[in-house]
């Protein structure tokens, strides 16, 4: 009984909600643009730092940069002799990288050796917003000016794979004899030294024994690069929200108008209902209907958007904020991830609120004595 | 049987826009009769019949409805009684707009939980009775002064209530509509049931369908007699 009760309750709700299309309609429009911004940016962010998380999964625990009264200096390879000495140390290896302007493009390029890959002083391979920037194929040639304003030419050996694009979009993969000929860096000296640690439970007691023995040295941890990635994403989406608060806030007071302040005529039906025998919860359930009727399609439909809008037009409308760090960006294809966490906020602060505005003014009008109707 | 006793309703009590309504009513109303409480605007008829139909709660005194006392149950239940026992026609009839014949008559009926096939099998057996059955799916605004009246009649009839109260059934109506109103409310003294009508139209109070006229003015009923 019931169930048939709230059945009844709700085709009425329906059939009410059909009356007054064009208010409804707009209503939920507005809603669905809420929703469906707030959704983008918290998918966005979150799925932009579960990217970052997975491509660092593999690298090493412990980067060692060298300081000299805090500026960041090149690193003898002799100190990973010291290193590797520590106890839970497993290899200790130089890596060659380091920015270099194109006033061509007005871009920072990141060049960098890369492990385990056999390519010819000449030979480059370049990360796929460079090569779309400066419009390279395989086989094309970069010419790049070296430390001694010599302008070599590096051929385009291949372009990286558009999944790595996030990180790789600015990236030039050298060989070691080219990346030193082109900065003019000997054989002694590195960029940094990666450090692979046995017991990730060791890593803290490593990273104090570096800083002891090597006093001018500053090692990072894996996890405080991903705790950057995270701040980072999370403050260019609390940015993002922030100039789009007006805009939420815009339809709250909207909804609050449409939904909250019943007209002269829904306050007359109102007490039509409780006149022909309706209670005062029966017409509050009418009202909860229609306020979940209306706030769950827009969240539905929003969520949707939002989701489509991030992981099938790779966040066409959000990315020029939110991604970019340098004039080249990435150009990918995030992959979807949303977590149950984040449907429930989203759900928390768009349904709720607005059922709770339409119930509290229905409430007010509910409670009116039914006879209201027949003395008007 | 009703019985009021010595009821008075006061609107905004203690404000600068006091308004006695009823005052001091004593009266036993029959079942099975048609009647008609009669009077000027203002003369109290409409608010005495709210009173009596659980609408709203008098002032000061008691009403019995049959052997019980309703004049003290709260809200939840005044309604039960108001939906069981009542059934309701309104001076504009009150139907809700943008909503089809059918569902307008089934509205008094959703509360109840009942299956949604039984009621439409009940209201659709009404839509007959007043020659409607080709308007079930219609808006109400489609409909024509007499059609909505009898639209209005029905849904009244749709919880089978034992008593119908209607207030200034026939304002809006014609001569023809107003005399083919009291017809139905004869049929309805004929079933068995008991009517209620506050009116100031002849038609209605001088109908031969009526049993009993109460007078009232200022509140008061000033004469009380078989029609």
């Amino acid at each position: 009984m019931w169930i048939e009760k709230q059945r009844h309750i709700l085709d009425f709700t329906l059939s009410s909600l059909a009356r007054r299309k064009g208010k409804n309609l707009a209503l939920i429009a507005v809603y669905v643009l809420t929703v469906s911004i707030l959704g983008s940016v918290m998918f966005y962010s979150a799925a932009m730092k579960r990217e970052a998380a997975l491509l660092l999964k593999d690298t090493p625990e412990i980067v060692v940069q060298r300081t000299v009264a805090g500026r960041h200096d090149l690193m003898p390879v002799s100190y990973g002799q010291e290193i590797v000495k520590i106890r839970g140390v497993g290899t200790v290896k130089g890596r060659l990288w380091g920015y270099y302007y194109d006033p061509t493009v007005k871009a920072n390029y990141t060049f960098m050796v890369p492990e385990g890959l056999s390519l010819t002083e000449e030979e480059i391979i370049v990360g796929r917003g460079l090569a779309r920037v400066r419009q390279l194929s395989k086989g094309s040639r970069l010419w790049c000016t070296t430390h001694d304003r010599k302008n070599v030419p590096f051929r385009v050996f291949d372009i990286l794979a558009p999944e790595s694009e996030l990180i790789s979009a600015d990236l030039i993969l050298i060989s070691e004899p080219g990346f030193r000929k082109l900065f003019g860096i000997s054989g002694q000296y590195a960029t940094d030294l990666t450090v692979k640690v046995r017991n990730p439970k060791e890593i803290l007691t490593i990273v104090a024994k570096i800083r002891q023995i090597l006093p001018d040295s500053r090692p990072i941890t894996r996890e405080e690069i991903l705790r950057t990635y995270d701040a980072v994403f999370d403050w260019r989406g609390g940015l993002v929200l922030l100039a789009l608060a007006g805009a939420v806030l815009a339809f709250l007071i909207f909804a609050w108008d449409k939904a909250g302040g019943l007209s002269a005529e829904e306050r007359r039906e109102i007490g039509i209902l409780k006149a022909i025998g309706w209670e005062t919860g029966d017409v509050l359930q009418m009202k909860f209907w229609e306020g979940l009727t209306i706030s769950l399609s827009s969240f539905l439909i929003g969520t949707l958007l939002a989701y489509l809008h991030i992981f099938f037009t790779s966040a066409a409308l959000l990315s020029p904020v939110i991604k970019g760090w340098s004039v080249i960006y990435p150009d990918f294809r995030l992959t979807p991830f949303v977590s149950g966490v984040q449907l429930a906020t989203l759900f928390f602060f768009t349904v709720i609120p607005y059922t709770v505005a339409t119930i509290v003014p229905a409430w007010r009008a509910a409670t009116i004595d039914p006879d209201t109707v027949m003395r008007t | 049987m009703i019985e009021l006793k010595d009821i008075t309703k006061v609107f905004n009590a203690g404000r600068l826009n006091e308004v006695v309504a009823v005052a001091g009513v004593s009266l036993s109303l029959e079942a099975g009769q048609v009647t008609v409480f009669k009077g000027p605007s203002g003369s109290g008829k409409t608010t005495l019949l709210g009173l009596i139909g659980c609408m709203a709660r008098p002032t000061a005194g008691r009403i019995m409805l049959g052997d019980r006392e309703i004049t003290s149950l709260p809200e939840r239940f005044l309604t039960a009684i108001r939906r069981q026992t009542f059934g309701f026609i309104f001076q504009q009839f009150n139907l809700l707009k943008g909503i089809t014949v059918l569902e307008n008559i089934m509205l008094p009926a959703y509360p109840t939980g009942e299956s949604y096939a039984a009621l439409k099998a009940r209201a659709m057996e009404l839509l007959e009775l007043f020659n409607l059955e080709n308007k079930a799916a219609a808006p109400v605004e489609w409909l024509s002064g007499g059609e909505t009246q009898r639209v209005a009649i029905a849904r009244a009839l749709i919880n089978q209530p034992a008593i119908i109260i209607a207030d200034e059934p026939t304002a809006h109506l014609d001569t023809r509509l107003s005399r083919e109103f009291m017809e139905i409310m004869r049929q309805f003294r004929a079933a068995g049931k008991t009517v209620f009508i506050a009116s100031h139209d002849p038609i209605v109070y001088d109908s031969d369908a009526v049993n009993r006229v109460v007078d009232m003015r200022d509140g008061q009923v000033i004469v009380s007699r078989a029609a």
